[in-house]
């Protein structure tokens, strides 16, 4: 199987992992690259089982998508991973594979990745009117507006977040780990070393 | 002659209706009483899930497991402590991986108890519903037993189990065990050749074996269509490769091979559970390494380093090396994925979840396209929906 999918895709772009295959493949590549795996009789990955995204805000091509296959004739699982700005689009695959639709709208919905040519690109999974995406880093944990039950107005009123205690996100990393033992200008430190 | 124009009509199927499993809205279009096409609109119940474990330690994460799919919860804490082994790098020892086997077998007879009943019941069927219950509440006795929870259990954790079984609980499961077929064979007696569960299931909802693939459908919905392929068979994990069982599946892939594959599923998990408990050794339940693992209360009276690790493990957690994974579970309703990344730090820094569910509520279009209304609810019964999942 390795040697078929470097056959397709070059030698540096696939990793053979614990589980699964890894491919790293261009944004532009993608609609060809998973028709071949889909068709090609030696690989035969015939069901996509999800489509999701990795937010990293400091890199420079901000967002992995990943597109998770399996392949029962083969009971193998490859995962395939391109890469994304922040702006940019990505071609849907909804016409190769059936299930993708759903599965770019959740990532459309909660990264706002947006793919080329989907059929119905909505929402999924977040509130009617709700506005940004959720799982990008820079998204507050607590969202940006409450729900409440408004007795005078006898309806479900939004309105903007309020804590009534702040939200307590601890650091418990060691804040000495990484730090040497010794003192700037320690003259014996070096001494104290070579002792013990 | 008068031509008369049929407009369809367009109607709200919940998200407040009994046969709605949950909160789904489903936007159904109709021509008379035909459907025309079904769109559901999920998200009711969505939690964010993946966010918060983002803010949260791996172990504490694990309870978040429980309340995704709340009708089978112990499968999926499989999947996560699984993932999270894989990038630990650690294996648990032998005791630890036959005592997942055997609750995970539990919580899948669970699941079926809950959902074939509740499909009965959709289409017609009370009794079966009140008999479920009452054998579901035995076996989640075994449940409150191990963790002292009937459903949110957080037992199966990275690195091991919590806890080790209570004495004498092997021989009580092992003589409830056999009790189980009796029930299961009542049940069949109950439903299987009813006329109307017959009418109401047998070629509603067909789906083929290729179009069962591509809708990305898993689980007893896949298998019902022809296809045998179970996680536990073709990828074991923990202790399934030492155990016989069969893989049922259907020929229609019809409500009613649905229902048929869940019962011979819960016959199967009976099976599995007891050649477990014929072949689980006394041992270690969790891997021996107090940097995953909390030390022993007895350690802790003693030892100053065990309540270091103690104070270390319920506080920063335990530190994940950098990496990537995806693993699978075979939990009742399907393939439960986790693609897990770490960055090296306590927290995992991203954490998708795979749901089953998600995938068959897509195909649910799909499936009900030119059935009566009424078929929906039969449809909706058979695929196993669960919103804690769908919706995350």
């Amino acid at each position: 199987m390795l040697s078929d999918l470097i056959k397709i895709f070059s030698e540096d772009k696939v990793k053979e992992k614990k589980f699964y295959f890894e491919i790293l493949i261009d944004k532009i590549n993608l609609f060809s690259s998973v028709k071949k795996l889909k068709d090609n009789k030696k690989l035969l990955f015939d069901q996509l089982i999800d489509i999701t995204a990795i937010d990293y805000p400091t890199k420079s091509s901000r967002f992995e998508v990943v597109y998770i296959f399996l392949s029962m004739v083969y009971n193998k699982r490859v995962i395939l991973k391109a890469y994304l700005e922040e702006e940019e689009e990505i071609e849907s695959i909804t016409s190769v594979f059936k299930s993708a639709n759903w599965f770019e709208r959740e990532c459309f919905d909660l990264f706002g990745i947006k793919f080329n040519n989907h059929p119905d690109l909505r929402k999924i999974l977040t509130d009617y009117n709700f506005e940004g995406y959720p799982l990008r880093k820079d998204f507050p944990l607590t969202g940006h507006t409450e729900v409440r039950y408004d007795d005078l107005e006898k309806k479900v009123v939004y309105e903007p977040v309020k804590l009534a205690q702040e939200y307590r996100n601890f650091d418990y990393l060691s804040p000495w780990e990484g730090i040497s033992n010794t003192l700037e200008g320690d003259d014996k430190a070096k001494k104290n070393d070579d002792e013990g | 002659m008068k031509e008369i124009e049929v407009n369809s009509t367009t109607i709200n199927f919940g998200p407040q209706h009994p046969a709605a499993h949950g909160v789904l809205r489903l936007v159904v279009e109709l021509d008379g009483e035909v459907v025309e096409r079904a769109e559901p609109h999920i998200g009711l119940l969505h939690r964010g899930t993946e966010k918060l474990i983002e803010y949260k330690t791996y172990l504490q994460a694990v309870p978040y497991f429980d309340r995704l799919d709340y009708v089978s919860p112990m499968c999926q804490e499989h999947a996560f402590a699984l993932a999270t082994e894989n990038l630990l790098n650690i294996e648990v020892p032998e005791r630890a991986k036959y005592i997942r086997v055997i609750f995970a077998e539990i919580t899948r007879i669970l699941n079926h108890l809950l959902n074939v009943p509740a499909y009965a019941a959709d289409i017609g069927a009370v009794t079966p519903f009140l008999w479920c219950f009452e054998e579901r509440e035995k076996l989640l006795e075994f449940h409150e037993a191990v963790s002292g929870a009937r459903f949110h259990a957080a037992y199966f954790r990275p690195g091991g189990v919590h806890q080790d079984m209570p004495e004498g609980m092997e021989d009580r499961l092992y003589k409830h065990i056999n009790t189980l077929p009796k029930f299961v064979d009542d049940l069949e007696d109950l439903l299987t050749n009813n006329r109307i569960l017959r009418q109401r299931s047998v070629d509603i909802g067909i789906i083929s074996k290729s179009e069962a693939i591509e809708w990305g459908c898993t689980g007893p919905v896949l298998r019902s269509a022809g296809v045998a392929w179970d996680l536990r068979r073709s990828q074991p994990y923990d202790a399934y490769d030492k155990v016989n069982f069969d893989v049922p599946i259907g020929k229609k892939g019809d409500c009613f091979d649905r229902y048929l594959v869940r019962i011979e599923e819960i016959r199967q998990s009976i099976s599995i559970i007891k050649q477990c408990i014929n072949q689980i050794k006394p041992g270690e339940i969790a891997i021996n390494d107090n940097k995953i693992t909390p030390p022993k209360r007895k350690q802790m009276k003693k030892s100053m380093e065990s309540l270091i690790h103690h104070f270390k493990l319920f506080t920063e957690g335990y530190r994940v090396p950098n990496g990537e994974t995806y693993f699978a579970v075979e939990a009742p309703k399907g393939e439960f994925g986790v693609f897990l990344v770490s960055d090296g730090s306590s927290k995992p820094y991203r954490c998708k979840i795979r749901a089953p569910g998600f995938a068959h509520l897509q195909a649910l279009d799909f499936l009900s396209r030119g059935h009566l209304m009424a078929d929906i609810a039969a449809i909706l019964g058979s695929l196993d929906i669960v919103f804690g999942e769908v919706d995350r």
